[in-house]
């Protein structure tokens, strides 16, 4: 790169001193300091792999794991393979993120509309709550859960006993489950009938009502060819499809039934509650973002607070509360992996015992790393979609 | 105007200079030979940033000189420039390695780090301990983090194979379960159907699994990160019972409120032999830990130890004098001073006074010999001979 430039024309600058090509020299002087540093790195990693005698590639993952996990959402047992058992880590993780990311939208969305709630009291517990556990550390608030609640329940002998029957111990909350039999496919076939015909019936009269302004009850309506169907499979089926399955003591805990461990349970409420606050603070920024004309029209339209909250705030609100919602949720799914603290088998914590085991430590951490990627990209795109139907339609 | 084009230009011209600087291809330039030669070195600043002694300035020309021979004998090298050893230990185990309120770290493991530095710079003192949790300790020790790992590390083949090489066991252990006294358990049998606590990162969990599927019982895995929530989850009851090596757990259970609430089952899962680790591909670094190691095996045959050794100085036993450095080059052949040895055994002891001082009868943990012993007493300790 020499500093001695050809005599440039009279009516521009010489090149070092022209803004347009210096532009373009800068990007790609960046461009070439993110390869070289890509390439350091990945050459770093290789020569350190190779003096180590570590093999690449993925080939391991197909040995038997040997290890058991202790939360098993598909059938699985320490003969599978590593990638059985790191698919078993996926679906923890997925168990927690899913229900995770419901529960936290509700929570939010009530504490950000008590937030602005015209009643004191409400609207300051619902600002303390907000306050308290949007300013404490995700990991220091899943400790206490897990270590100052759920472990401080009952030991198992001295379970606490609720009608139904239903256990709770620091073992975890034992209760009647169902369990699957060889005709519940078919009967899930037969809700999925019901699903659909719900949407189809649900849109027709929607647009029943748009053209002629006839209400119906849509919503029960809907809901009554679901189970209408769901009944119907339930008889027609020769097997019931599901088989109740109550817990009964075996040993040192119970079997059968549904269980539900204080590890998932600590992890759960903390990353909700955790996930809430920031929800709730993201939804009052949105309702207080829509123009207090809107609702002023509401009230004159006749509608009541909850009606203009629901058809004519909230709505509007919504374009503003997706976006940065959005981030939270991939928070939530992310701050999942802090489950290895507290003892959850979720995809970290699989990965972390198959590292160990074969110490294939890099394409480990590259399987980790991708497979938290496809969560978020799938999460996102969902709510990019969704981000879609609820924006402003510009004519 | 002008300035902020100069300005932009000589930005420019700086990150151009960045760029091609490290590029591992540069073959000419003296500056960038640490970064190509040696790529462990990017991770030494870190460890050396506070490091005190006017010989870091050195160091940093003096590893070219040695990178352009070859890998082996490096760290011995780069350990007595640096000035210091860097030993990873667990730090959390009372009886083998852990933190006092002064600051300082006890234990059967830490004196071992002690012996090693003893050897290397006739100072036990001149060491610096790394706490690491078991999933830390393999990943510190292949960047370089840590020199040597006393942290009750167990010595298996595929960790052999995979990036690290291990010195002579220093203890021989089992793996073994604890459950509370009033559960009335006395076999795997009756842990039907428990929960158990289990540490991740370890061998243990691999055992455990093994030996209850051998069995065809079944059970729930609690798996954690980290040693603390591991056993507060058994102690709160949680969990049913707790593994790992016996050694932890007759350790972890001096710290419980009632320790005679908590008996270990007299079942062995697993034979785990707990051995030094160091980085794979440094023989000469290898044969230190390991000689230092034997040294304190082979002075407790001998029946030499830290306040009688001064007996043996004028001593016509050929074997002994070879050994204390006396007549021979045995010391200056492993690359250290020919009396490292005394220093060893002066300065820490041997391997009998260390095993009493810290998990002997005068202390809480009260561990027989047991397989520990020399091969003389019928133990498994045997040390290859100095000659």
């Amino acid at each position: 790169m020499s500093e001695q430039a050809i005599s440039p024309l009279p009516t521009r600058p010489p090149f070092w001193r022209d803004v347009r090509i210096l532009a373009i020299l800068g990007q790609v002087a960046f461009v070439l300091i993110i390869a070289v540093v890509a390439g350091m790195l990945y050459a770093n990693v290789t020569s350190g792999m190779q003096r180590l005698g570590i093999v690449g590639g993925f080939d391991f993952m197909n040995q038997t794991a040997g290890f058991d996990i202790g939360v098993r959402p598909i059938p699985y047992s320490p003969s599978d393979t590593y990638w059985r058992a790191f698919r078993v880590g996926v679906i923890n993780t997925l168990l927690v993120s899913i229900l995770g990311i419901v529960l936290a939208t509700l929570l939010g969305l009530l504490i950000g509309i008590a937030q602005l709630s015209s009643n004191w009291l409400v609207a300051r517990l619902a600002q303390s709550y907000v306050v308290i556990f949007r300013h404490v550390p995700v990991l220091v608030q899943l400790f206490f859960w897990y270590q100052a609640v759920f472990l401080r329940l009952p030991r198992i002998q001295n379970a606490i006993e609720l009608p139904g029957p239903i256990y709770l111990s620091n073992k975890g909350l034992i209760m009647v489950g169902l369990t699957a039999t060889p005709s519940t496919s078919w009967w899930f076939g037969f809700i999925f009938i019901g699903v659909l015909g719900a949407v189809m019936i649900w849109y027709w009269l929607k647009r029943r009502q748009e053209r002629t302004g006839q209400q119906a009850p849509r919503f029960l309506i809907s809901l009554l060819v679901v189970a209408t169907t769901t009944i119907i499979g339930w008889l027609v089926l020769a097997t019931p499809p599901l088989e109740l399955s109550i817990p009964e003591r075996r040993g040192l805990n119970y079997r059968g039934g549904f269980e539900l461990t204080p590890e998932y349970a600590a992890l759960l409420v903390g990353l909700v509650i955790y996930t809430a606050a920031f929800i709730a603070e993201i939804v009052r920024a949105g309702i207080q973002g829509v123009a207090k004309g809107q609702k002023e029209a509401a009230r004159a339209l006749g509608l009541s607070a909850s009606q203009s909250l629901r058809l004519v705030i909230l709505p509007q609100a919504l374009r503003i509360i997706i976006p940065p919602t959005t981030s939270q949720y991939l928070n939530l799914a992310k701050n999942s992996s802090l489950a290895i603290a507290i003892g959850y088998p979720d995809l970290f914590s699989v990965s972390r015992t198959i590292m160990n085991q074969t110490a294939q430590t890099v394409p480990m951490i590259g399987l980790i790393m991708f497979s938290y990627l496809i969560i978020s990209l799938i999460t996102s795109l969902f709510m990019n979609l969704y981000n879609r139907s609820v924006r402003l339609v510009e004519r | 105007m002008k300035r902020q084009i100069l300005t932009l230009w000589v930005g420019l011209l700086v990150l151009v200079l960045v760029a091609c600087g490290p590029q591992p291809t540069a073959p000419d330039q003296e500056t960038t030979e640490p970064v190509a030669e040696t790529p462990v070195d990017t991770t030494e600043p870190s460890v050396i940033d506070e490091e005190p002694l006017p010989t870091v300035a050195p160091t940093e020309t003096a590893v070219p000189a040695g990178g352009t021979t070859a890998q082996a004998g490096d760290l011995l090298q780069r350990i007595l420039n640096r000035g210091n050893l860097i030993c990873g230990v667990n730090g959390g185990l009372p009886g083998f390695s852990n933190l006092e309120p002064d600051g300082t770290f006890s234990g059967f493991d830490a004196d071992f780090c002690r012996a090693v530095a003893a050897a290397v710079f006739g100072d036990p003192e001149q060491v610096e301990f790394r706490p690491l949790s078991t999933q830390e300790r393999f990943t510190a020790l292949q960047t370089g983090e840590v020199d040597v790992l006393f942290r009750n590390t167990t010595w298996t083949l595929s960790r052999d194979t995979s990036a690290m090489d291990f010195g002579p066991t220093t203890f021989y252990d089992g793996q073994g379960i604890m459950v509370r006294a009033d559960l009335g358990a006395t076999t795997l049998q009756d842990l039907e159907g428990a929960d158990i606590c289990v540490q991740s990162g370890t061998t243990t969990e691999l055992n455990l699994t093994d030996n209850f599927r051998a069995q065809g019982i079944s059970f729930n895995p609690v798996v954690f990160e980290e040693i603390d929530p591991t056993y507060n989850a058994y102690s709160e009851g949680r969990c049913d019972a707790v593994t790992s090596d016996i050694s932890q757990l007759i350790s972890r259970r001096t710290t419980f409120e009632d320790p005679t609430a908590h008996e270990i089952l007299d079942v062995v899962l697993s034979k785990e032999p707990l051995a030094p680790a160091i980085a794979q591909g440094d023989s000469q670094w290898r044969d230190v830990v390991s000689w230092v190691v034997y040294t304190t095996i082979q002075a407790e045959e001998f029946g030499i130890n830290s306040t009688n050794i001064e007996d043996f100085f004028d001593t016509e036993n050929p074997d002994i004098r070879r050994f204390l450095g006396i007549d021979g080059e045995l010391g200056a052949g492993l690359g250290l001073s020919n009396d490292f040895t005394v220093t060893v055994i002066q300065r820490v002891g041997n391997y009998a006074e260390i095993f009493d001082r810290n998990l002997g009868p005068d202390t809480p943990f009260n561990l027989d010999r047991g397989q520990n012993a020399t091969w003389l007493n019928g133990g498994l300790l045997y040390s290859p001979p100095f000659r």
